[in-house]
């Protein structure tokens, strides 16, 4: 392994250490604001958002995927679609029933 | 064999003491259980799969015989069989209900999981497609075994869930809860486990077949340049690797239902046998039924799609004239793949769902029925002006071509939610889904054992037994599923015990069983000509060349008839053409081989 | 017979099969546990009661397995720079490391479900619990696959450093790939179960 590649390896672990540091403060906000007991809609959506951030930086940066190829983008984006198809699975069934009145 | 093409640098001593190289070193000496039980070889795998699933297809069929019995002459003691399915199954030889829901749920499950869906793809995928694109096996080898075995041991637990106290499992492939839940047998039980091992089976073998395809073509085979049976293998591997993980959760939730107490799927206030049932409550069978479907009308195109990609190759083939609209049909195959994911609950019109739902999956269906009919289409109109030789491949591949929009177009009044409220859970359903399975990828897949049995044994089929396979086939097909249109229109249910017998308004339409039955009967018949053609022309069948078919795509002109046992070919292929480069204007030849240069 | 671009990548994909096939095998597991998400959320909003996790579950336990798991997810990531610097012994203290934080994860999961079968809060009792158990312990099933995975990278597969540097060194980020994808799993799981 050349030095070169050490180097570039070295501001990898750099930025490794900075991502941890940002993932434990991350964890800390999101048990945090559950304490604040906030409406629930709410709550939802700032949980939901701050998981999104750190599962974010654990997939750009531990996953290397701000570096990937375009096929395994598309591949993820072609999942990504299935999988909100999926979490629109519970919306139908309790929300439009044909017991509805309109 | 110098296949490998160094991009980044060499590792330090990787073709000396590689893994694979170290083993394959010594090929020679192979044993006999690496050769051919615990083998890596994608065209080994590819038998064990063809041989095991045409093992599952006919014991599906076998128990559907017996059904046909029960249908045709209800409460009639089935003759010599009768009597060795046990007092438990059949006192006296007359088939008790429990016995028949098992028969049904199980011959649903063994045809599907068991015997098309491997066949098509374990074993036409496995062998075929690696040899197509010119590369010397899969890409993972090791995870193809492991995958074929974890299928071997799912089929074994599935049979074995016969024998398990209270028998099979009975309420239907689709295993509805609550009542498969509270069903007082642990063959459900069973078929939830087996379920589990045949998707990680499924899994793994999609991981292998769209790195394969991505990753190993041969040097200038570029994407459209694959055969149009390639293209079908990836986007059928895509649908599997999707759409199966839902129903795995969808199998643990239940398996959990079942056996830990849990209350997924099983709503509060349940009365069962008039006692109230002592579960936690709080489920939803919806639930099951959307995660079942998820994955089930995905599933349907997996059963679909390499059909149409085998027949593509043999019309191809056979008409001497490249495909028609092979550009139309690429990107309505991987449209279709993606449409696939959002029709689902099509098959859940009739469990409440408002008007929003409804129409959503409405117009889904609608539209996915566009790429279907193209690719019917063009494989129609690639007829048209052929010179077409009427082999036994091909004449089961012409008759896909009807039998296919048969089935097809029934699914219409299925898709359409209004028609639906009449025709659901009737025969009309049994019907149509047959069409499309039975004399339409059933035959397919028929056309492709006989279409690539010269190249896994250098050996043809009689073409004489062929031809009667065929047109006995064919007849019989057409007369057990054609009159189930007209039951169903008049209302019969499916998945009765008697046929329908106890209904009036099934009356008129009742004398329509025993016709049925006669032609299930003698479609089993006519598969003995096949199944003795199978067996007695892997010894005594014509020996034949490399390309006795003459055709283009690489298997056949890279390969020898079989292919070497290691690395496929003496010289990697290299491609220079399209795959159907036939009756070239100014040629000598009526063909150009895929990897002929010039 | 070696099979192409095992190692090496395909020039017009830039990938290795093996980072292809680990990726696409990632893709299938966010269905399953979609699935199980989605399940969750129908059987919450479909329901007349449902406690909110910080009544049921222990938030300080989860709390300290969030961290476990996230620095696990470093020293797992940290292990493979080392085999990239050629350092196998920092290796084998990273991935070493990862396997007794996973450890440790698991250990601490066998208390909080411990602590609720005694209570006779088990998967019958509610609807919430099933699914609280059965997420938590396919995630759990998912964690003991990749201890078994490192276990061998760290022990009998590391015989592939001698002999193919750069091949073991995929191995290792092929592996890590998994172990993060358990992680992020785990962070979606965290405020959904406990915190919401």
């Amino acid at each position: 392994m050349d030095a070169h590649a050490v180097d570039d390896i070295r501001s990898h672990v750099k930025t490794y250490l900075m991502i941890f540091g940002a993932l434990m403060v991350l964890t800390m906000v999101t048990v945090g604001v559950s304490y604040l007991h906030l409406p629930v809609a709410m709550a939802i959506a700032v949980a939901l958002v701050v998981a999104t951030i750190k599962g974010s930086l654990v997939a750009l940066y531990f996953m290397h995927l701000n570096h990937e190829r375009k096929l395994i983008y598309y591949v993820l984006a072609l999942t990504a679609v299935f999988f909100i198809f999926m979490m629109f699975v519970p919306l139908f069934t309790n929300m439009d029933k044909i017991t509805q009145r309109y | 064999m110098d296949n490998v093409t160094t991009a980044g640098h060499a590792p330090i001593d990787t073709h000396a003491h590689g893994h694979d190289a170290h083993a394959h070193a010594h090929h020679h000496e192979q044993s006999f259980v690496t050769k051919w039980i615990f083998s890596q070889d994608h065209k080994v795998i590819g038998i064990q799969y063809t041989i095991t699933s045409l093992l599952f297809l006919l014991f599906g069929f076998s128990l559907m015989a017996l059904m046909r019995w029960q249908l045709a002459f209800p409460g009639a003691p089935i003759p010599v069989i009768g009597s060795f399915l046990g007092v438990l199954n059949a006192p006296g030889g007359i088939m008790l209900p429990e016995f028949y829901n098992q028969l049904g749920a199980m011959h649903g499950t063994i045809m599907v999981f068991l015997g098309v869906v491997p066949l098509a793809v374990g074993g036409f995928g496995n062998y075929v497609m690696p040899l197509m694109i010119g590369a010397p096996d899969m890409a993972f080898p090791k995870l193809n075994m492991a995958s074929y075995w974890v299928y071997f041991i799912g089929g074994c637990i599935m049979l074995a869930s016969f024998f398990v106290p209270g028998g099979a499992a009975q309420s239907g492939w689709t295993s509805y809860p609550p009542l498969a839940v509270i069903t007082a047998t642990d063959g459900q039980t069973w078929w939830l486990m087996g379920m589990i091992f045949l998707i990680t089976s499924s899994l793994l073998g999609s991981v292998n077949f769209i790195v394969t395809i991505i990753q190993l073509r041969a040097k200038g085979l570029g994407f459209f340049r694959l055969p149009f049976f390639v293209w079908a293998q990836f986007v059928t591997s895509f649908l599997l690797l999707l759409a199966f993980p839902p129903l795995e959760a969808a199998g643990v939730l239940q398996l959990m239902d079942k056996v830990a107490g849990t209350s997924f799927f099983m709503p509060s206030g349940l009365v069962v046998g008039n006692k109230v049932l002592e579960i936690s409550g709080g489920g939803n069978p919806l639930l099951w039924q959307h995660l079942f479907w998820f994955l089930a009308h995905p599933e349907v195109y997996v059963l679909i799609l390499p059909a149409m990609g085998i027949v593509a190759e043999i019309i191809a083939n056979n008409t001497r004239k490249p495909l028609w609209g092979y550009r139309m049909m690429v990107y309505s195959i991987i449209f279709l793949g993606f449409m696939s994911f959002i029709v689902w609950a099509h098959h859940m019109f009739m469990t409440g769902m408002g008007t929003t739902m409804s129409s959503f999956f409405q117009t889904t269906t609608m539209i996915i029925s566009i790429p279907s009919v193209i690719i019917l289409s063009a494989l129609f109109l690639s007829l048209y002006g052929g010179s077409i030789r009427y082999n036994t491949p091909m004449l089961f591949a012409l008759a896909f071509l009807p039998m296919f929009g048969i089935g097809g177009l029934t699914g219409l009044p299925l898709g359409l939610a209004p028609s639906d409220i009449h025709l659901h859970d009737t025969y009309y359903v049994i019907g149509h889904f047959h069409y499309v399975v039975a004399p339409g990828t059933m035959f397919a897949l028929l056309a492709g054992i006989y279409y690539w049995f010269p190249k896994a044994t250098g050996r043809q089929m009689n073409e004489v037994l062929g031809k009667i396979h065929f047109f006995g086939s064919f007849i019989f097909i057409n007369g057990i599923f054609f009159p189930m249109f007209i039951q169903g229109l008049h209302g019969v249910n499916r998945r009765l015990y008697d046929g329908g017998v106890q209904y009036a308004h099934a009356g008129p339409v009742l004398h329509w069983n025993q016709f049925m039955s006669y032609a299930a009967w003698g479609l089993l018949v006519f598969q003995i000509p096949f199944i003795f053609n199978f067996f007695w022309s892997i010894w005594k069948g014509k020996p034949v060349g490399a390309n006795p078919w003459h055709a283009t795509t690489l298997e056949w002109t890279a390969a020898t008839s079989p292919p070497l046992a290691h690395g496929n070919f003496e010289t990697t292929p290299e491609v220079y053409h399209g795959p159907y480069e036939y009756s070239v204007p100014g040629r000598s030849q009526d063909f150009i081989p895929q990897n002929q240069k010039d | 017979m070696e099979i192409p671009y095992t190692v090496e990548v395909r020039p017009d994909t830039g990938l290795s099969n093996g980072k292809l096939g680990v990726w696409l095998f990632l893709a299938s597991e966010v269905m399953l546990f979609a699935a199980l998400f989605s399940s969750y959320i129908l059987l919450r909003v479909g329901s007349t009661e449902w406690p909110r996790g910080a009544e049921e579950l222990s938030v300080p336990m989860a709390f300290f397995n969030t961290i476990v798991l996230i620095t696990s997810s470093v020293t797992m990531v940290m292990s493979w720079a080392s085999l990239k610097m050629n350092d196998f012994g920092k290796f084998r203290m990273y991935l070493g490391a990862t396997i007794l934080l996973s450890f440790v994860f698991l250990v601490v999961k066998y208390f909080e479900y411990s602590h609720h079968l005694h209570a006779g809060e088990g998967p019958w009792h509610n609807t919430y619990y099933a699914i609280y158990f059965t997420i938590t312990g396919l995630h759990g099933l998912h964690i003991l696959g990749g201890i078994v995975v490192n276990g061998y990278l760290l022990g009998p597969g590391a015989k592939m450093w001698k002999t193919q540097k750069e091949r073991f060194t995929n191995r290792v980020e092929i592996a890590g790939l998994y172990w993060h994808f358990v992680d992020l799993v785990w962070i979606f799981l965290f405020p959904v179960l406990y915190l919401l």
